[in-house]
């Protein structure tokens, strides 16, 4: 009788992701890299040129935000039956409507609505 | 004809009631705490496009080149960067069977937490000492929000941290124990990721205005 409501329990694997010293020392690493050359980038002035320096120093965040992700977060297509990655790209999208809405919109607010620009 | 079907009848195949499940974890309290986590990046997206918003908005006050001290800042990033592969350490300590290194590693990253946190509050006093306090300017309000929201989550790390130390020492490598140190472990490395945000565009990007 118990066998047809019993929730047969030999696919349950065990939790949580698996990790090694080589997983977590390469995300270090690349992370420490990615850290030190924006912070010298800034502390130096290397570039002549802000924006050129303002879009290396995201490149370079977003790149290391993909690391730790990878190497520290375990992130991949097929944990959780893919929910987890699921979940993430539906966050990420989010993120970009709330981050760039707000700028797009806030900076023409500003730049239209200037006490100046009344008189035009 | 009729007689091969009643013989298969009396000999009927072995059959298979339960439907085949793909393989997946016992619960989904893992699957659970992420969506959490992704909720939380939420209330940090908001308050990134906040301070995006208002970071030129000095009223009068200081601007991020006057305040932010960037050596100070890079050694806070560089505690919360070894905190992370110590974290990493102690799940490796726990996927061994090895409590007391478990534990140790666990110590050391509670440590440099409150390291980070340490080298936050002075900055914060500094800050509000230099009349640089939160009501100065928008882009101060902004930053004291983002940065300071995220302080709070490390002290909610770092008291999760300890209990989650005694519950160690009390009960062991348990099943539920395991858990918790999965989830405490997700918490940590996704504060990480957020402060690589705010290092980069509220600290690096803020001193070059």
């Amino acid at each position: 009788m118990s066998e047809q409501n019993q929730h047969s329990l030999d696919h349950h694997k065990e939790e949580g992701p698996h990790s090694t010293f080589s997983g977590y020392m390469i995300g270090f690493i690349a992370s420490v890299i990615l850290t030190v050359i924006p912070f010298s980038l800034v502390m130096t002035d290397v570039f002549s040129s802000q924006n050129m320096t303002i879009v290396i120093i995201l490149s370079l965040a977003l790149v290391q935000i993909v690391v730790h992700m990878i190497y520290f977060l375990h992130m991949n297509f097929h944990s959780e039956g893919g929910w987890n990655m699921l979940s993430l790209i539906f966050t990420l999208l989010l993120v970009f409507i709330t981050l760039a809405g707000s700028l797009w919109v806030m900076y023409h607010m500003n730049v239209n609505m200037m006490p100046g620009m009344m008189d035009n | 004809m009729g007689s091969s079907i009643a013989a298969s009848a009396a000999q009927p195949a072995k059959f298979e009631f339960l439907v085949r499940e793909e393989e997946h974890v016992a619960n989904g309290t893992l699957l659970g705490f992420w969506l959490y986590l992704m909720s939380d990046c939420l209330i940090f997206a908001a308050l990134f496009a906040t301070y995006g918003v208002l970071s030129q908005s000095y009223a009068g006050g200081p601007t991020g080149a006057d305040l932010f001290d960037l050596p100070l800042v890079a050694l806070n990033t560089s505690f919360l960067l070894v905190s992370s592969i110590t974290y990493g350490f102690a799940m490796l300590q726990m996927q061994q069977g090895k409590l007391s290194g478990t534990m140790l590693w666990l110590g050391i990253t509670g440590i440099l937490g409150v390291g980070f946190l340490g080298l936050e509050i002075y900055e914060f006093y500094h800050l509000i000492q230099l009349d640089a306090g939160p009501q100065t300017s928008g882009f101060l309000s902004a930053f004291f929000a983002l940065v300071g929201t995220h302080g709070l989550h490390v002290v909610f790390g770092i008291l999760w941290l300890v209990i989650l130390l005694v519950q160690l020492r009390m009960y062991g490598l348990t099943g539920a124990n395991r858990r918790r140190l999965f989830c405490l472990s997700m918490f940590w490395h996704f504060l990480d990721v957020v402060w690589i945000g705010v290092f980069t565009i509220v600290y690096l990007m803020g001193s070059m205005s």
